[in-house]
């Protein structure tokens, strides 16, 4: 049972990485109308923002050491700005938080990017092909990766999760479940993250004048511009506002998975399943669907069903252990949790051709 | 532009025959005119041919071709490893599996259109992907890639991974000496033989296009492309047509995969990548979706300047730019050093992004347009053929 639970709380995080990017990707689709093949790119350089704000938290003066007598002076000691400015303890505190903190940066960096990505690329492709609107975006996602590698090289930049909550939670014996159930706390922090930032956003679409606006010109955008709504510039907002999110979504992502340039492109697949799962230009589709491929993910990645229902060797016998170990020699792969996504997708596609909660209309001509 | 009459084609036909066929000596001042290179143009011609078929013609974009390039690797190499070193069985196999595989890819994904299209297609590839990558691993031995072996002697038992049986070969006493080479009939398919193979079959794979092209089904496929909803209006069953289709074009991707393990008998994984795919999607429109012509001269330009760019360093740089004052030499070798080299998928993407802006019909239309220029008569403002249009 608790190892169940385990494999939920798995998917929970997995999940809410595909639930963040895929909120964005299908808030620009469902708005704009565009299908943004860099939207994985923002995810990345989300991550990398991380990067950066680590390394500048880690830049300071270089004091000459103390001469040790052994005739060569050792290499100089750099002492962080942070560490002058805040004091030694208070600096070495802020540059262990220097993932979370990095939403400070992620933030107007990724708002900016969104802005100038909108100004001056997707605008112009409004009304042009959905075939054009791919090829151009996945022409600035190529582009924006090699500038990324550039900088910053093919390799990995582990990031740490802040010492505080770099080990587990005991989750097992608060539910009084079990002892073996734990689980790494930075990833219960990222899902309680992703629920945030996607309760934000529909609070900020569902109840506040300007998100209804925005869900006004998702359903008819003529009739918006024609109240006398200046709906291009709310439309910009919207793709800062999804940049944004995908954006937090890699900075935060960063102490699970080390930041390196395809990250984008590899999630970039993964989200466009998720939404055309949950139903294009749906938010709560996109959403649930994030989850819920999430969750089918890390189920598939454990070894045996058998075992994972009954870990106890005492009650490997009985009718629904046979049961489980022969689905278990029929479905269980190595690697099938790569595979097991799309094949939920293509199923899902031909049974329901709108996805799990798409609306009639939207991305139908 | 081009008339479609009977004469204009055969002479179009016989101008392709002579370039390719001439193609060591034409493209010797450019640097190219090396087998392998021209290998890889032919080869990577067929494909783009075939996705223009499918691209071209009912504007059905596919993000997933990748898939069948690499069935077709992987069937012919496993035909090297269980049969025969020739390449006429190798190849027959491979079109025909990627023919299997487009069916069953067809009949699902073209249930759906328009982006929905893509990423089912999308889905599919990236899940033969993985499929070969991890869980087929007996059949595709993984990340390591399949390979050709040396023949298992008698007494031993060995894993066919590491251990070929080649019954074929073995029946009709064929010797082998060191590392197997694919042979046609007896012509070794390395070198310049292996270049005029594939060039060859370029040639054939042009004809049967440009026939396509001119035929009827042609005319229908670019009638669903126009409009889809008014053939079924009309009560035609539009499906039949887009599924032949795609088998076309996946049988083509299936015959340039199975080539490029000919030339190279290796195949692995990460020729099923959706970035193969989208390198296929660059070729068409770079040299002109639905034109005969352009998706061979994208996928030309492309290969060409793969190797080129990528094999400038640092050092040819400065001998460029040595006449400049040594400031702006650094300058200048600093900022194009970002193009060439490691960089250059930036050149890539930037001329991807500057194609689909500036010039939606590709390097076609910017032809057309000089022709136009120099013609100075009034030219028809009418659309090419290619203009890329979502499926409806």
């Amino acid at each position: 049972m608790d190892v169940i639970l385990l494999q939920l709380l798995n998917g929970l995080d997995k999940g809410g990485a595909y639930a963040l990017i895929a909120l964005g990707l299908t808030l620009v689709f469902g708005t704009l109308g565009v299908v943004n093949f860099a939207h994985g790119v923002l995810f990345m350089l989300g991550a990398f923002c991380a990067v950066v704000f680590n390394k500048m938290l880690q830049l300071g003066v270089e004091k000459p050491s103390e001469d040790t007598g052994l005739g060569f002076a050792p290499p100089p000691e750099v002492v962080p700005y942070v560490d002058i400015w805040f004091g030694e303890e208070m600096g070495s505190l802020i540059t262990s938080y220097s993932v979370p903190l990095s939403i400070i940066l992620v933030i107007p960096f990724m708002l900016l990017v969104g802005i100038i990505v909108e100004r001056g690329l997707i605008q112009h492709f409004y009304k042009r092909a959905h075939a054009d609107q791919i090829l151009v975006t996945f022409g600035l996602a190529i582009v924006l990766q090699e500038i990324v590698k550039h900088y910053f090289g093919a390799n990995p930049l582990p990031q740490s999760a802040p010492e505080i909550v770099s080990g587990s939670a005991n989750i097992g014996t608060w539910l009084g479940v079990s002892e073996n159930l734990v689980y790494p706390w930075w990833r219960l922090i990222y899902f309680g993250f992703a629920a945030v930032v996607i309760a934000a956003v529909f609070s900020f679409l569902q109840f506040t004048t300007y998100g209804m606006v925005v869900r006004a010109g998702m359903n008819d955008r003529e009739t918006v511009g024609i109240l006398g709504i200046d709906i291009e510039r709310r439309f910009t907002v919207i793709f800062g506002l999804a940049a944004v999110v995908a954006g937090l979504a890699g900075a935060m992502y960063t102490p699970t998975l080390p930041p390196d340039y395809r990250m984008g492109m590899d999630f970039l697949v993964l989200s466009f399943v998720v939404v055309v799962v949950g139903g294009m230009g749906s938010l709560p589709g996109a959403v649930l669907s994030g989850f819920l491929l999430g969750i089918m993910q890390s189920f598939a990645a454990v070894a045996s069903y058998a075992s994972l229902v009954f870990p106890n060797p005492a009650d490997h016998s009985g009718f629904f252990y046979n049961i489980l170990n022969f689905i278990d020699s029929w479905v269980f792969f190595p690697g099938i949790d790569q595979v097991i996504i799309y094949l939920v997708a293509v199923v899902i596609l031909l049974t329901l051709p709108r996805g799990l909660l798409g609306r009639a209309g939207v991305m139908e001509d | 532009m081009m008339l479609s009459s009977e004469r204009n084609d055969r002479l179009l036909m016989l101008v392709f025959i002579a370039v390719v066929l001439c193609a060591p000596i034409i493209f010797a001042p450019i640097g190219a005119g090396y087998p392998d290179l021209l290998q890889k143009f032919a080869i990577y011609g067929i494909f783009a041919i075939g996705f223009n078929i499918l691209f071209g013609l009912t504007g059905y974009l596919s993000f997933g071709h990748a898939a069948f390039l690499g069935v077709g690797s992987y069937a012919t190499v496993w035909s090297f490893k269980l049969f025969t070193m020739n390449v006429v069985p190798a190849m027959a196999l491979s079109i025909g599996i990627a023919g299997l595989f487009a069916v069953v890819i067809g009949f699902i994904s073209l249930r759906r259109s328009g982006i929905y299209f893509s990423i089912l297609t999308l889905a599919f590839a990236q899940m033969c992907y993985s499929l070969a990558y991890s869980v087929l691993t007996p059949i595709t031995n993984g990340e390591t890639g399949l390979q050709v072996r040396a023949l298992a002697k008698a007494d031993e038992s060995r894993s066919l991974l590491d251990a070929d049986i080649r019954v074929v070969d073995g029946f009709f006493g064929v010797t082998e000496t060191s590392v197997p080479i694919s042979n046609f009939f007896g012509l070794k398919m390395s070198g310049w033989e292996g270049f005029y193979f594939c060039a060859i079959l370029l040639i054939i794979a042009f004809y049967i296009s440009l026939r396509i092209f001119r035929s009827d089904f042609g005319l229908m496929l670019r009638a669903i492309k126009s409009n889809q909803n008014r053939l079924n209006y009309t009560g035609i069953n539009t499906r039949p047509y887009l599924i032949v289709a795609f088998v076309i074009s996946g049988m083509y991707a299936g015959l340039a995969g199975s080539l490029l393990a000919v030339t190279d008998p290796l195949a692995g994984a990460e020729r099923m990548q959706w970035t193969e795919s989208g390198l296929v999607v660059l070729m068409t429109i770079l040299g002109g979706v639905g034109t005969l012509i352009g998706p061979l001269i994208g996928a030309g330009l492309i290969k060409y300047l793969e190797q080129i760019f990528s094999s400038i360093n640092e050092q040819i740089l400065e001998a460029t730019f040595s006449f400049l004052p040594e400031t702006l030499q650094h300058f200048f070798v600093g900022i194009t050093s970002l193009f060439v080299g490691e960089g250059w998928e930036l050149t890539l993407g930037l001329m991807f992004m500057i194609v689909v802006i500036f010039v939606p019909g590709g390097i076609m239309e910017i032809m057309s347009r000089l022709i136009g220029l120099f013609r100075k008569k009034p030219t028809d403002n009418k659309p090419l053929a290619g203009e890329a249009q979502p499926a409806e």
